[in-house]
């Protein structure tokens, strides 16, 4: 039965006693375990990622009013599997003046910035991967190697197409990091670590998402941005770039990026589960079976995804200008202001019992969001008059 | 030797040999990409040596953010990204000289010192490394007041770089 409630340390357990019966010292066996381990995750996750070019270019057709892939296989399942023999079968170019170990890093890197986000995602309370008490940050140093392959593959491709597009995405990739990385605190001011996995167990009474409404949908936005999907997709504008950073790649380089932008996807709906939505929880389902709670967080994972993609496929490209002043005059203050309203209201409500700390926090929340959209409205509502007086001067003049 | 000391070892190289590397190729760019692989180790090493905090710091700061501002202010400000200039100058043997003599000292230092055959002591179990951290950064016995100084020292540098950017009407 132990299988069924632990199967990680049962299956490592067996592992230890088999490889220690064949003559290998202890030390040794732990260090093969720990690499199987780390290969089971990561060719699930790429199994995983095969069918989400599927999901994704199923969601998009019914969003376009299409039917997608539907010729390979039932539902056209195997459909994935066809484009993976193409992008592998075909001629591999490196364009002239190309940077050669810097171009062919870069979609290596990109694709290791999101599997390593996978080290530390709770997938129940006895599969954590790896419970590091810094969770929080190391999301953004994950994000921050993906930044870094962005800027490698637009320099080394010598295209000032790629280039223009890397700068594009670098820029907002670095300006959203930190409206990120302050709603992060705010999980890390209820927990009270910023481990994924206490902030998975903090969220026994009430999922975080009621606690702070605001929080969730800051950390959507800076995520979508940091995905670079749209509306914030300026870096491969492919009515002005082309591509953007990824013109110059073929075959299976360009699928690194497309399949890593993909995993990106599902594993920042991932988090967002993981951090407002209560993660592997759900009305204790997580305490029958430790793969019930694995699949609860992949199924949340996949909402998480899917809104994504709903807002990516619903909602127009904004110009690069807008995108940045929003960010910087808009969602950074308001999720500074956030983080220091939680912070106070946590401190003034820490006595209180929990059926006044979540209304009280929602509301702030609610208000916060209010005033902050009637400040945009405002100041938003002068620049047009500006604007607009400007135009009726020089229309005056003709 | 044991399992760490051969991890120690291999990053140890890896970390000066990307530092070598970041001094000595004409090309900027690479050598900002070098500068990335060097503080990468460090990382690395904090990892090493239990600082788990001070390793994802590493990361976010200097790869995240000032290696990634280089690469930016290397392209926007060079029409060629190729050094043409020779790598030294006439003052190469100052440097030399400066160099050798510190690494003597600290060689001479160092011989004396006992610290470097010790183990270290075990961590012990139910230590919170980031919780002590945080609270020794905001408590006023120890360090609020470096930590307050620096915060007003980075506003000062905000405020400086929107002055100079400041475009007046």
């Amino acid at each position: 039965m132990s299988f069924w409630n632990d199967p990680l340390k049962t299956a490592a357990d067996w592992l230890l006693g088999i490889l220690t019966g064949w003559g290998m010292s202890e030390i040794a066996a732990q260090v093969l375990i720990g690499f199987l381990g780390v290969l089971l995750l990561l060719a699930l996750l790429m199994v995983l990622d095969i069918f989400l070019v599927w999901v994704e270019r199923k969601v998009v057709s019914r969003f376009q009013d299409r039917i997608g892939p539907n010729r390979v296989g039932p539902f056209g399942l195997i459909q994935p599997f066809a484009d993976i023999i193409k992008l592998l079968i075909k001629e591999d170019i490196t364009p002239t003046g190309a940077d050669r170990v810097v171009y062919n890093l870069a979609p290596l890197l990109s694709m290791m910035s999101v599997l390593i986000l996978w080290a530390i995602v709770p997938l129940a309370p006895t599969i954590l991967n790896v419970d590091l008490n810094i969770g929080a940050l190391y999301l953004i140093a994950a994000g921050a190697i993906g930044t870094l392959s962005i800027i490698m593959a637009g320099w080394s491709s010598n295209n000032k197409y790629a280039l223009i597009g890397a700068f594009r995405q670098v820029a907002v990739m670095v300006s959203f990091e930190i409206p990120m990385l302050t709603v992060l605190l705010i999980p890390t001011i209820f927990a009270g670590s910023m481990g994924m996995n206490a902030i998975t167990q903090g969220q026994e009474d009430v999922w975080y998402v009621f606690i702070s409404p605001l929080a969730a949908l800051i950390f959507l936005i800076a995520a979508i941005a940091e995905l670079g999907r749209a509306p914030f997709d300026m870096g491969e504008a492919e009515s002005e770039l082309v591509a953007g950073y990824n013109i110059e790649y073929s075959g299976m380089k360009f699928g690194m990026f497309y399949a890593g932008e993909l995993l990106h996807a599902f594993t920042y709906g991932g988090f967002w589960a993981i951090l407002f939505f209560g993660g592997y929880r759900f009305f204790g389902l997580e305490q029958v079976s430790p793969f019930l709670a694995v699949a609860v967080v992949l199924f949340k994972a996949m909402v998480g995804y899917w809104i994504i993609m709903w807002i990516k496929y619903t909602l127009l490209r904004i110009r690069i200008d807008h995108m940045l002043a929003f960010n910087w005059k808009f969602l950074t203050p308001l999720a500074f202001t956030l983080l220091m309203v939680v912070a106070f209201m946590n401190a003034l409500l820490a006595d209180v019992s929990s059926w006044l700390y979540i209304p009280g926090m929602f509301l702030s929340n609610v208000v916060l969001a209010w005033v902050a959209l009637e400040i945009a409205r405002v100041s938003s509502r002068k620049a047009r008059e500006k604007v607009e007086g400007a135009k009726q001067v020089a229309e005056a003049h003709h | 030797m044991t399992g760490e000391q051969i991890i120690f070892l291999v990053v140890a190289f890896f970390t000066l040999g990307s530092g070598l590397m970041v001094v000595t190729t004409g090309n900027l760019v690479h050598a900002a990409l070098w500068l990335i692989s060097t503080l990468f180790g460090v990382a690395v090493i904090f990892a090493l040596l239990d600082a788990g905090f001070l390793a994802v710091v590493q990361v976010v700061v200097y790869i995240g953010a000032i290696a990634i501002l280089f690469i930016f202010a290397v392209m926007l400000t060079r029409k060629d990204m190729r050094d043409q200039g020779p790598q030294m100058n006439r003052n190469w043997w100052i440097g030399a000289l400066i160099a050798a003599s510190s690494f003597g000292g600290l060689f001479f230092l160092l011989r004396g010192w006992n610290g470097l055959s010790r183990t270290a002591s075990a961590i012990p179990s139910g230590f919170d490394a980031v919780n002590e951290l945080g609270t020794a950064l905001v408590s006023p016995t120890a360090y609020v007041l470096p930590f307050e100084v620096a915060s007003v020292l980075l506003v000062a540098a905000l405020v400086g770089a929107v002055y100079l950017a400041f475009n007046r009407k």
